[in-house]
């Protein structure tokens, strides 16, 4: 019985109030956008398609909360987007290779490039931002030259299917990515010794490599891991749009951290929960949709998706204030 | 009507979420006498100070300084009345430097043109030299704080107080970070201050001191005035009983432990400009103690045991097998854990719960294929809390919200998790009460009396002295003496910790 009560109360310690903020933020957001358009925007399909809209900037979203937990940024996910999706649309010919051989190529270099930032940032001892800052240049000058600077079309109707087809004749895969995904890093980053050990590097990194904790292998895994998926996002975008786009993926990185952040993972590291970074790229989604449906001007959408991301992180400072 | 205090606070109330924190707290101050506040942690002492500083507002009473009721919105208005606080955690800016940080938020300008104008660097050092030299102390002005020890940015913190022309200086535990010649400077600045009508309320957990310095004492408990009495009139067991609110027969428990084999071996340990050629053993059931003045190269030594930083020189041997630890992570494979000195650099993780930094270094025995038994951490952790009583809320609570007493058992359980056989604690102790100080002592009897090798740095040589079987003595980096515990006595022991002491201040 006393066990439950600890329970009980903890998860009221728990849902801190920044989270609660967000959340209420999403739902009341939600609400005045069914009101103000009842037909459009609440209809069911518009709804998956809101997922669908929020996937691919949700699972670059889920690599970088790793990254921003763990204190670090990585501004290289878009220019990793763009150089992943030109090498699968390379190998994705008809009658060339078979499906595997560009996705296990896409992802390994999205990957090789994070293992790359990660090495400079912890063997190195580089800051994050000047490292991915680095590669983020880097990977776009090399995307354009292997795509030759132009777009590469001519994939197979399999490869299409990867981001376009649907589950049950409803779903879109890209939903169904994006929410396995979520699901296994949620359960890893909360489960798992390495999840912790990412929080703890993040929270307080001397303490971390006095408790024996080896730092700069995690940072390793984390960078990779960021690179992993940001080469998984460049599949799925190159699939989306039916081609490899070397000048794809501008700014991605930019809608990534603002996803984390407007979900109340900490800037500083060593704080955040996955759920706030899953509302979070929901969020962006939901605005950018109503607003178009909305006829609100793209020129507009811009203002007031950075006056939401403004006021994301005042709720969070002033959230800790008073806790 | 002139009063004879610079200082009331008159029946000061204060609640926190409906928890009563301060309850009817009087304070009277007279102009130049050194007034203690001294209470356990959570007594209520700095929710007092910071009311009278403006971070905090009173929900009852009223203060009073100098005949004139007054109400502080923020520091800055207790500045300009005259009441300025000396911090525990000091908080300069580390790439300004000193002259600089005394003058900030207030620099001398060469021109008038507001927020554009030019700093008088210049003007800035030659006035800090001179109140440095005022006071005697001899620090360069031009020095960045981060190159100064913490001893002495504490004094510069202390200097920059004074030149706020202050009437009222608050100390809160001015000394838990210097040695004691620097606590000698500290104590004719205090003098000094006094002779020109100064008051100062001066907070502290190191009673001994408290009684040398202060004309009177108050005493607060749970939030309680319990006493205001002349310094005179008290005794040093009288304050702990009234502070702890109940008698403590011994403050060091000590046991005779039967010791066992040599655990431990250091042989020729050195690190070039930190220690040279360090020899000792520690064996099964032994507590040994490290003393020595700050800088001497304690914490380092014990650093370099670790595996935190690499020695240059030297040998290591753990029940009789030579050991290269080059990273933590071989110290704790080799049962080795270190309490730093440091909580909130070294030892705690204070963006997380209470929870997650008990779990985080014993990680790998409550987990399987990488995959956290969170039943069982659960589990640990409360059992942990229970065991060591720390006082929390539950064990997922921040860390951060603990009182320093409960945030070092939470270190301490931590280390504890991994099993250890030989455990270092760097001064164990430093900045908490006297109830959580004896928590401490009685599981460091313990731990001894089960048969763990234990090594502790402490400032305090009474605590060594009543805790310890032997006492090692570094000074400026080398070891002066090992005293048995039938020859301890404080003059032996400061007598070889200031061996060096004129070398090391060229």
């Amino acid at each position: 019985m006393s066990e439950k009560a600890i329970n009980e109360k903890s998860r009221v310690n728990l849902a801190s109030i920044r989270e609660l903020g967000i959340f209420a933020a999403f739902v009341i957001i939600m609400v005045i956008l069914m009101i103000l358009s009842p037909n459009a925007f609440a209809r069911p399909a518009n709804l998956i398609n809101i997922l669908k809209q929020a996937s691919i900037n949700g699972i670059l979203a889920t690599g970088m909360m790793y990254v921003i937990i763990s204190g670090g940024i990585d501004l290289s996910v878009g220019s990793i987007v763009a150089l992943s999706g030109v090498i699968a649309a390379s190998f994705a010919h008809p009658g060339e290779y078979p499906l595997i051989v560009p996705i296990v190529l896409a992802i390994v270099t999205g990957a090789l490039v994070g293992f790359l930032n990660g090495v400079g940032v912890a063997y190195g001892n580089i800051p994050p931002f000047i490292v991915t800052l680095g590669t983020m240049t880097i990977v776009r000058g090399i995307a354009l030259i292997a795509a030759n600077g132009q777009p590469v079309f001519n994939v197979t109707k399999e490869f299409e299917r990867l981001a376009g087809g649907f589950v049950f004749g409803v779903i879109p895969n890209l939903v169904v990515y994006f929410i396995v995904i979520t699901l296994i890093l949620a359960f890893i980053l909360t489960r798992t010794v390495f999840g912790r050990r990412v929080y703890a590097i993040g929270g307080n990194e001397t303490a971390a490599q006095v408790s024996g904790i080896n730092v700069e292998r995690i940072k390793v895994a984390v960078y990779t891991l960021c690179g992993f998926l940001a080469g998984i996002a460049g599949i799925l975008l190159a699939s989306r749009i039916i081609s490899g786009n070397p000048t794809s993926g501008q700014a991605y990185e930019l809608d990534a951290i603002a996803a984390v952040i407007i979900g109340g993972v900490s800037m500083s590291g060593g704080a955040g929960k996955w759920y706030g970074t899953v509302i979070g790229a929901l969020l962006i989604a939901v605005i950018s949709n109503g607003l178009d449906i909305l006829n609100v001007s793209s020129h507009f959408q811009l203002i007031i998706k950075g006056l939401i991301i403004i006021i994301a992180v005042l709720i969070d400072i002033k959230g800790k204030r008073k806790l | 009507m002139i009063s004879d205090y610079i200082l009331e606070m008159n029946s000061i109330d204060k609640s926190f979420f409906k928890v009563k924190v301060l309850d009817a707290v009087t304070l009277k101050v007279k102009p130049g006498e050194v007034h203690a506040l001294i209470g356990e942690n959570g007594a209520g002492k700095s929710t007092l100070m910071k009311i009278l500083m403006g971070i905090y507002q009173r929900d009852n009473g009223q203060v009073i300084i100098n005949g004139e009721e007054v109400v502080f919105r923020s520091p800055h208005d207790a500045i300009t009345h005259g009441v300025s606080m000396i911090h525990q955690e000091l908080n300069p800016i580390l790439d300004m430097e000193v002259s600089e940080n005394i003058f900030l938020g207030r620099e001398i300008k060469t021109t008038n043109l507001g927020p554009l104008s030019l700093v008088n660097k210049k003007e800035q050092r030659l006035q800090t030299r001179a109140l440095f030299s005022r006071m005697g102390i001899n620090i360069d002005p031009r020095a960045l704080m981060k190159n100064l020890s913490v001893a002495q940015r504490q004094l510069v913190e202390i200097v920059k107080a004074i030149s706020l022309s202050a009437r009222v200086v608050i100390m809160d535990e001015p000394t838990s970070a210097i040695t004691d010649k620097e606590i000698k400077t500290l104590f004719e600045q205090i003098f000094k201050l006094k002779a020109e009508n100064v008051a100062i309320i001066y907070i502290s957990h190191k009673l001994e001191e408290v009684l040398q310095v202060a004309d009177r004492i108050t005493v607060l408990r749970d939030g309680r005035l319990i006493c205001t009495d002349e310094a005179r009139n008290l005794s040093h067991d009288q304050l702990i009983s009234m502070m702890v609110g109940r008698e403590i027969k011994e403050i060091y428990p000590k046991q005779i432990v039967e010791t066992g084999p040599v655990v431990l071996e250091v042989k020729d340990f050195c690190r070039v400009g930190h220690f040279q050629n360090i020899s000792f053993s520690l064996r099964k059931g032994e507590i040994l103690g490290i003393a020595g003045l700050v800088g001497a190269g304690r914490s380092e030594l014990v650093e370099s045991i670790f595996g935190i930083t690499k020695p240059d020189n030297g040998e290591l041997f753990v029940d009789g097998r030579k050991i290269k630890i080059r990273h933590p992570q071989t110290a704790i494979q080799q049962k080795i854990a270190l309490i730093t000195e440091d909580r909130k650099y070294t030892g705690l993780n204070l963006k997380t719960s209470v929870e997650h930094n008990i779990s985080i270094v014993g990680l790998d025995s409550l987990s399987r294929f990488g995959l956290i038994n969170m039943r069982k951490e659960g589990e640990v952790a409360e059992s942990q809390i229970k065991a060591m009583r720390i006082k929390v809320f539950s064990r997922k609570s921040a860390v951060s919200s603990l009182s320093g007493g409960n945030q070092q058992k939470v270190v301490l359980a931590k280390w504890l998790m991994t099993k250890p056989e030989i455990i270092i604690l760097d001064e164990p102790t430093r900045g908490i009460d006297v109830g959580a100080k004896r928590d401490i002592y009685l599981l460091i009897g313990e731990l001894a009396r089960a048969g763990k090798a234990i090594l502790m740095i402490s400032s305090e040589i009474p605590e060594l002295m009543g805790l310890c079987d032997r006492i090692l003595v570094l000074a400026a980096g080398r070891l002066t003496g090992i005293i048995e515990r039938k020859d301890f006595s404080q003059e032996a022991i400061m007598r070889l910790a200031s061996k060096f002491e004129a070398a090391n201040h060229e």
